[in-house]
C-alpha cells in the first residue's frame, strides 16, 4: 500500500533523511519511532506529498507521490505534527470544507461527518468554534479530518503529543481501532506507545533506519545490556570461565574469528554497570595477554535510552480513569 | 470546482470576521471625505474623476489589507500543509483565494456607487467617463489584489504580508515620477510600468486597450508569481 524506495532529503547540505526504504502492507499499523529530530516529520511530509524528496520515490496505492501526486493524495489522510485547524470555523464547517476539498459529494460528506464525529467522540462540540476547544479535542478534530474521506492510507505525525494522559490513552485506542480498515503510519518518540498500537516498528535515527521489527522482537533484542569485546591471549576455556565470574557479567562468549588470530570474546553485562576495568584486571592478574578491549557502541540501545519512556504517568492515571468510567 | 470551494470558504471568512468590514469602512470613509471635498470645492464638476483618483490611491492600501490574511494565515496555522496534501492543485488554491478577494473588493467598490448616485441626483455627469472610470478602478483593483496576494504568500505574518504588498504597490504607483527624471528608453519603461499612468486615461473616459492589457498582465504576472511562491514553500 505504501512503498518508500531509497528516499533522501537534503536541506541545503544537511541530510535530514538518507536512503530510507520500507513497505507497509494494507491494513497494517506501522510505528515510526525515533528521538526528536531523527527525521520522522520529514519522512511523513514526503510520504504525504507535501515535500518532494531529493532522491528516491514514494508510491501510495500504486501512484507515485510526485509524478501522480493528485491521485496519490486522494488515498491519504494526514495529521501533521501541528494540528492544522482553521480556528475561526466550527467543527462542522471545518469538516465540511475538508470533505469538499477532497471531492466528496454533499450526501457522502454529511454521512461521514456524523460517523467520524461518533468515532472521535466529538458529538457535544459539533458546532463549537475550534479556537474554543482544548488541545485534546483539537487533536481529535485533526484525526476526524484525516479519516473523513475513508482514505486507504493514514499518516499520523505524533498524534499524542501535548495532550493530557487520559486523552492519550483514548487517542491510542482510537488509533488502534483504525487499523484493519486503514493502512497506518504513526510516528512517535514515545517507546511504550508503539508497543501498544503498532504491529511493526521502524526505528529511525539521524535520518537513517536502524532497525525494523515487531515490538515484541525489538523488546527482546533490547533486554538492556552493554557489550564489551576483548582480545585475550591465553587458554580459551579458562579465559571464558574467568570472564564469566566477573561481577555484573551476564554472558561471555567466544566469537568466531580468523584461524590463528588471537581469540576474541564478547561479554554482555547489565545495563549501566561499568565492567571494563574489572575485566582488564581479571585478565592481567591471571597472567594472560590483553591485546584489545573496547565497548561496543550499541546504537539501538543508545537511541532507546533517548526515547521517552514516560508511560508511568499514564499508568498511574489509567486505573482512576477506569474507576471513573465504572461508576 | 476546488477553486470555488476555496473561494466560497474565503468569502464566508471575509463576511464573518470584522477585519474586512473595518478595512472596507476605512476605505469608504476616506473616499467619502474626499468626495465631499470634491463636490463642495468652487467650480466643482459633476464627474467621478476626483473620487476615482483618490480611490485608486487608497487601493494601494485596501488591496493588501484585504489579501494579507489569505495565504499568510494558512502558513501560520499549519493548514497549508493540509491544503497542499489534499488533492488540490496549487493554482486552484491561489485562484480561489484571489477570486474571494476580488469579490470582497467589488463589494466595497459597489458601495461607492452611492457617490455616483448623488452626482446623478444633483447634477448631470457624463455617463461615459463614469463607466470607464469604474472599469479602470476594477482593473486597478484586480492588479493590486494580485500583488497583495503575492505578499501574503511570502510570509506567515499578516503584517509583513501587507507591508510587502503596500511597498510593491507604492513603487509601481509612483515609478512614473522617477520616469520623469530620466529620458529615452528608461523613461518609457518606467512610465510603462506605472500603475498611476495607466489609471489616468480611464478617468478621462478613454478605454485604451494598452491600459487594459497592462492591468491584466500585472494581474497575471503576480498571480503566476504567487503560484510559484507557493510551490517553493514545499521546498522549505
Amino acid at each position: 500500500m505504501i512503498e518508500v524506495n531509497g528516499v533522501s532529503k537534503m536541506f541545503g547540505a544537511f541530510p535530514a533523511i538518507s536512503d530510507i526504504s520500507f513497505k507497509v502492507e494494507p491494513g497494517e499499523i506501522l510505528g515510526f519511532l525515533g528521538p526528536n529530530g531523527a527525521g520522522k516529520s520529514t519522512t511523513m511530509k514526503i510520504i504525504t506529498g507535501f515535500m518532494p524528496p531529493t532522491d528516491g520515490n514514494v508510491t501510495i496505492a500504486g501512484y507515485d507521490i510526485v509524478t501522480d501526486s493528485l491521485e496519490a493524495r486522494k488515498h491519504i489522510g494526514y495529521l501533521p505534527e501541528t494540528v492544522p485547524l482553521y480556528t475561526d470555523m466550527t467543527i462542522k464547517d471545518y469538516l465540511e470544507y475538508m470533505g469538499r476539498l477532497r471531492g466528496m459529494s454533499r450526501d457522502y460528506i454529511n454521512q461521514r461527518i456524523s460517523e467520524v464525529i461518533d468515532i472521535c467522540n466529538l458529538g457535544d462540540y459539533y458546532s463549537t468554534i475550534i479556537s474554543k476547544l482544548s488541545k485534546g479535542f483539537r487533536q481529535r478534530v485533526g484525526i476526524a479530518q484525516a479519516i473523513l474521506h475513508e482514505p486507504d492510507v493514514l499518516v499520523l505525525d505524533e498524534p499524542t503529543i501535548g495532550i493530557d494522559p487520559i486523552q492519550v490513552v483514548e487517542t491510542r485506542q482510537l488509533i488502534k481501532n483504525l487499523g484493519g480498515e486503514h493502512t497506518l503510519i504513526v510516528s512517535t518518540h514515545i517507546l511504550p506507545e508503539v508497543s501498544q498500537i503498532c504491529e511493526r516498528v521502524i526505528i529511525i535515527h539521524e535520518g537513517q533506519i536502524i532497525a525494523e521489527d515487531t515490538p515484541e522482537n525489538l523488546a527482546q533484542r533490547l533486554v538492556g545490556s552493554e557489550r564489551v569485546d576483548l582480545d585475550v591471549k591465553g587458554p580459551q576455556q579458562d579465559v571464558l570461565v574467568a570472564l564469566q565470574q566477573v561481577e555484573g557479567v551476564r554472558e561471555a562468549v567466544r566469537l568466531e574469528g580468523q584461524p590463528g588470530s588471537v581469540p576474541r570474546y564478547r561479554v554482555q553485562s547489565e545495563l549501566g554497570i561499568e565492567i571494563r576495568a574489572e575485566l582488564a584486571s581479571t585478565v592481567i592478574n591471571s597472567g594472560w595477554g590483553l591485546l584489545r578491549l573496547d565497548g561496543v557502541i550499541m546504537s539501538l540501545e543508545e537511541i532507546f535510552l533517548r526515547l521517552t519512556t514516560e508511560d508511568e504517568l499514564i499508568q498511574q492515571v489509567d486505573p482512576t480513569q477506569e474507576d471513573a468510567s465504572a461508576e | 470546482m476546488n477553486t470555488f470551494t476555496v473561494a466560497w470558504k474565503e468569502i464566508k471568512g471575509y463576511f464573518s470576521t470584522p477585519a474586512a468590514y473595518i478595512v472596507g469602512a476605512m476605505f469608504l470613509s476616506l473616499t467619502g471625505i474626499f468626495f465631499v471635498f470634491d463636490v463642495t470645492s468652487p467650480f466643482a464638476e459633476a464627474s467621478v474623476r476626483g473620487i476615482v483618483n483618490w480611490a485608486s490611491f487608497f487601493i494601494v492600501f485596501l488591496a493588501p489589507l484585504l489579501t494579507m490574511r489569505l495565504l499568510a494565515e494558512e502558513q501560520k496555522l499549519g493548514t497549508l500543509e493540509l491544503l497542499m496534501t489534499a488533492p488540490v492543485r496549487d493554482w486552484e488554491v491561489v485562484l480561489g483565494k484571489y477570486i474571494a478577494s476580488l469579490i470582497m473588493f467589488s463589494a466595497t467598490i459597489i458601495l461607492t456607487l452611492y457617490y455616483v448616485l448623488l452626482l446623478y441626483v444633483f447634477g448631470q455627469p457624463d455617463t461615459g467617463p463614469v463607466l470607464s472610470s469604474y472599469l479602470g478602478l476594477m482593473l486597478h483593483g484586480a492588479a493590486a489584489l494580485a500583488v497583495g496576494l503575492l505578499g501574503s504568500s511570502l510570509s506567515a505574518n499578516q503584517i509583513v504580508a501587507a507591508v510587502v504588498g503596500i511597498a510593491v504597490l507604492l513603487m509601481l504607483s509612483f515609478v512614473d515620477r522617477v520616469g520623469s527624471l530620466v529620458s529615452g528608453v528608461a523613461a518609457d519603461v518606467l512610465n510603462g510600468l506605472s500603475l498611476n499612468a495607466h489609471v489616468t486615461d480611464f478617468t478621462r473616459g478613454v478605454i485604451d486597450t494598452a491600459n487594459v492589457v497592462y492591468f491584466l498582465s500585472i494581474t497575471a504576472v503576480f498571480l503566476f508569481l504567487t503560484i510559484r511562491s507557493m510551490e517553493t514553500r514545499r521546498w522549505r
